[in-house]
C-alpha cells in the first residue's frame, strides 16, 4: 500500500486532536506516515503518541531554525518525504499554516489541492474529498486529477480512528540554508486558559454586539466554562474590541460545527451563519424576536442575555454537581 | 515602492449564492462586488506608498469581462493602473491554474511588494497567496493584521490561531492581509472621475504563455437540507431554566 503523508500538528503537551483525525483519514487511503517538523527531539517526544494514532512511519525534519522560519520548514520536509515515498495523498489540517503549506507544496509538486475538506474517502483508485461551501449551503465532492492529491482537512470533521502502527522514526535531510521565508521574531499568544480549541470544541458559546462591552464578555465565558465549551464572537463584537479576532466565528472567521452552539446577542447575519449553521443544535438568546438567528435555532429565547445566560449557567452548574 | 494588489470580483456575501447545473457559481444570482478583503489590500497598499513618499499601486485581477468593475473601483480609491486577465478558458479555474496565470501577469514587471487577501469569500481556498509566493520566489508574510516597511524590511503582525506573531521579511515579498489590517476608504468624486482615465491593460492566457489544465474535477454537488426553526419562547424569567431543560432533554448536558 502507498504511503499517505500527514503533517503532524502539536504543541507542548503533545499532538493536537486534528493530527489523530488526519491519521484516521490517511488510514482509509493507505499507510499513514506522519511528518514532524520542529526542534531536535520533537519526533522522539511524539513517536509513541503518533504510533498509537496510526503512524507507521514518523518522518523527522528537525532543526533549531524551524521554529523561526515561517511555514517553509514544513514545505521542505513534506517535499523531502514525498520524494522518498511517492505518496498516494498528502493531508494537512485546514488551519492557516496548513493551507499555506499546501499551496506552496502544490506548486512544487505540480499537484492540485482540495482545501478545507470535511471528509476524505477512497473510491476505487481515487481519493475523493467532500467540501462544505457557502456556509454549508452545498456539499461538493471532488477529486484531484493533477499530481498527488494535497488535501487540507477541517479540524473536528473526520470520524473514527486509525489502528495503532509501528511509528518508526525516519530522519529527513532538509537544509534550511538560504531559504526565502519570513522570520518569526516574537510570538504573542492570547491566554486561552483551559478552554478547548474553538474549531474543535463540541460546545461553543458566542457573544455578539449585544454583549455590549469587553467586560461583559465574562457572562459568555461563564456559560462556556460551565458547559466545558469554547468562546466565540461575532465580527461586530470583535470589531468593537469586545473579544480578540481569533475567536471570530463566520465567513471570514473560524467555521465551527459543534454539537451545541449558543448565540448570545447575535442577530444572525448571513456571514455569521456561514460559520456556524452546520452545528448540530443551535440555541439563541436575543432581545429582538425578529432576529434572523431564530430562523435557524432549535431553541430560542426572546429576552435579555444578561438575565437568561446567568440563569442558564446556574442551571448547568447545578445539573453537573 | 511599487506595489501590486490582487483583487477579485466575488458574489456579494449578503445575497444568496447558488450553484448552476455546471457546478459553478451562478454569477447572475448575486451582485458582483470587490471582495471586501481585497479592498483592504488596496487601502494598505495606498497607505504604504503614501508612507514611502513615492511609488505606484497596480491592481491585478483575473476574471470575466465585468471584473473590470473591481479594477475601476480600486482605481477610484487611488490605485494608478490595472491589469486584467480575461479568457473564457479560465472560467472555473482552480487555485493552481489561477496562481499560474496571476504569477505570469505579475512577472511582466518587478514589484517591491505583492499584496493579496488572506482568503476569498467565494473560493475560500486561501492558497493562492502562498502559491503565488512560491511561483514568484518570494518570502510570504501571510495573515498580516498590521504592516509597516522600514527600508527593505517588511515588519508585520501575523495573526495565528493562538494570537499573533511579529514577523519580518526582506523585500521583494508577498503579503496576505486579514480583515483586521485596516478599513478601506470610500472613493470620492474626484477619484471616481479620474478612475475612468486610468490605464487598464488586458491579457489573454495566450498573451501570458500559460497553459490551462484543470487539476480538480467535481464529482457531484448536494444542496444542504434547509434548517428549520425550532421552539421560541419569551423569557419571562424562566428562559435560562427552559434552555437547560431543553439541553437535558436533548442529552447534551
Ligand atoms: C465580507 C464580510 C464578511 C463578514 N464576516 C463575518 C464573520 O466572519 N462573522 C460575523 O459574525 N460577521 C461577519 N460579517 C458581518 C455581518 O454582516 C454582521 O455585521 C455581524 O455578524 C453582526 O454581528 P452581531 O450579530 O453581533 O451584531 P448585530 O447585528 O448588531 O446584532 C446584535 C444583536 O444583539 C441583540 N441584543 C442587543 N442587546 C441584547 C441583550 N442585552 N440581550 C439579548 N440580545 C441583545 C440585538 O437584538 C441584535 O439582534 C461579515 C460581513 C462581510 C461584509
Ligand atoms: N481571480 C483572482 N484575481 C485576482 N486575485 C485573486 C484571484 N483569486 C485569488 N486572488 C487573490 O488571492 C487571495 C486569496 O484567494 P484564495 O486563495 O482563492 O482564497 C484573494 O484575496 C485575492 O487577493
Amino acid at each position: 500500500m502507498s504511503e499517505v503523508l500527514v503533517l503532524a500538528e502539536y504543541n507542548d503537551s503533545g499532538l493536537r486532536k486534528v493530527t489523530n483525525e488526519l491519521l484516521a483519514a490517511a488510514a482509509r487511503i493507505g499507510t499513514p506516515a506522519a511528518v514532524v517538523v520542529g526542534a531536535p527531539g520533537s519526533a522522539t517526544r511524539l513517536a509513541s503518541e503518533l504510533a498509537a494514532a496510526g503512524a507507521a512511519k514518523v518522518y523527522a525534519a528537525e532543526s533549531d531554525a524551524s521554529a523561526t522560519l515561517l511555514t517553509m520548514p514544513a514545505v521542505l520536509a513534506i517535499e523531502a518525504a514525498a520524494a522518498k515515498s511517492t505518496p498516494a495523498a498528502i493531508l494537512l489540517a485546514a488551519t492557516e499554516d496548513g493551507r499555506e503549506i499546501a499551496g506552496r507544496l502544490a506548486v512544487r509538486l505540480n499537484s492540485a489541492i482540495i482545501a478545507d475538506a470535511i471528509d476524505v474517502v477512497v473510491d476505487g483508485a481515487d481519493v475523493v474529498a467532500t467540501q462544505s461551501i457557502y456556509g454549508g449551503a452545498y456539499s461538493v465532492r471532488s477529486k484531484v486529477t493533477q499530481g498527488v492529491p494535497i488535501v487540507s482537512v477541517r479540524p473536528n470533521s473526520i470520524e473514527g480512528v486509525a489502528p495503532a502502527a509501528a511509528g518508526d522514526i525516519v530522519a529527513l535531510d532538509v537544509s534550511l540554508d538560504g531559504v526565502k521565508a519570513a522570520t518569526i521574531v516574537a510570538s504573542h499568544p492570547e491566554p486561552s486558559g483551559d478552554r478547548p480549541d474553538l474549531s474543535a470544541a463540541s460546545i461553543v458559546v458566542s457573544g455578539g454586539r449585544g454583549v455590549g462591552s469587553a467586560e461583559s464578555f465574562v457572562v459568555v465565558e461563564a456559560l462556556a466554562d460551565a458547559l466545558g465549551g469554547a468562546v466565540g464572537a461575532s465580527r461586530a463584537a470583535v470589531d468593537s474590541g469586545y473579544y480578540p479576532h481569533q475567536f471570530q466565528v463566520g465567513q471570514t472567521g473560524v467555521t465551527v460545527s459543534p454539537q451545541l452552539y449558543i448565540a448570545l446577542g447575535i442577530s444572525g447575519a448571513i456571514q455569521h451563519r456561514a460559520g456556524m449553521q452546520t452545528s448540530k443544535t443551535i440555541v439563541a438568546v436575543n432581545k429582538d424576536s425578529e432576529a434572523p438567528i431564530f430562523e435557524i435555532s432549535d431553541f430560542g429565547v426572546v429576552g435579555d442575555l444578561f438575565d437568561v445566560a446567568p440563569k442558564l449557567t446556574e442551571a448547568v452548574r447545578a445539573r453537573k454537581q | 515602492m511599487n506595489i501590486a494588489v490582487l483583487v477579485k470580483q466575488v458574489p456579494d456575501t449578503y445575497s444568496e449564492r447558488t450553484l448552476g447545473d455546471d457546478h459553478r457559481l451562478d454569477r447572475e444570482s448575486a451582485d458582483a462586488v470587490i471582495d471586501e478583503i481585497d479592498s483592504r489590500g488596496v487601502e494598505i497598499a495606498l497607505q504604504l506608498v503614501e508612507a514611502a513618499g513615492s511609488g505606484d499601486v497596480t491592481v491585478v485581477t483575473m476574471g470575466p469581462e465585468r471584473a473590470t468593475e473591481v479594477l475601476r473601483k480600486a482605481l477610484a480609491m487611488g490605485a494608478n493602473r490595472g491589469i486584467h486577465v480575461v479568457d473564457d478558458s479560465l472560467a472555473g479555474a482552480d487555485a493552481l491554474t489561477t496562481s499560474a496565470v496571476l504569477a505570469a501577469a505579475l512577472a511582466r514587471q518587478p514589484y517591491d511588494l505583492v499584496i493579496t487577501g488572506n482568503e476569498t469569500t467565494d473560493g475560500r481556498t486561501g492558497s493562492v497567496p502562498s502559491m503565488l509566493a512560491e511561483r514568484l520566489g518570494l518570502p510570504a508574510v501571510t495573515q498580516a493584521q498590521k504592516v509597516s516597511i522600514d527600508g527593505s524590511t517588511v515588519h508585520a503582525e501575523r495573526a495565528d490561531e493562538s494570537g499573533y506573531s511579529d514577523v519580518t521579511a526582506q523585500l521583494p515579498a508577498l503579503i496576505s492581509v486579514t480583515e483586521k489590517i485596516t478599513d478601506p476608504r470610500y472613493p470620492n468624486f474626484k477619484g471616481l472621475m479620474s478612475a475612468k482615465k486610468k490605464p487598464i491593460e488586458t491579457f489573454t492566457v495566450a498573451d501570458l504563455g500559460v497553459s490551462v489544465t484543470p487539476g480538480n474535477v467535481v464529482i457531484d454537488v448536494t444542496p444542504a437540507a434547509p434548517r428549520a426553526a425550532g421552539q421560541k419562547v419569551n423569557d419571562g424569567g424562566t428562559g435560562g431554566q427552559q434552555v437547560a431543560d431543553f439541553l437535558v432533554a436533548a442529552r447534551i448536558i
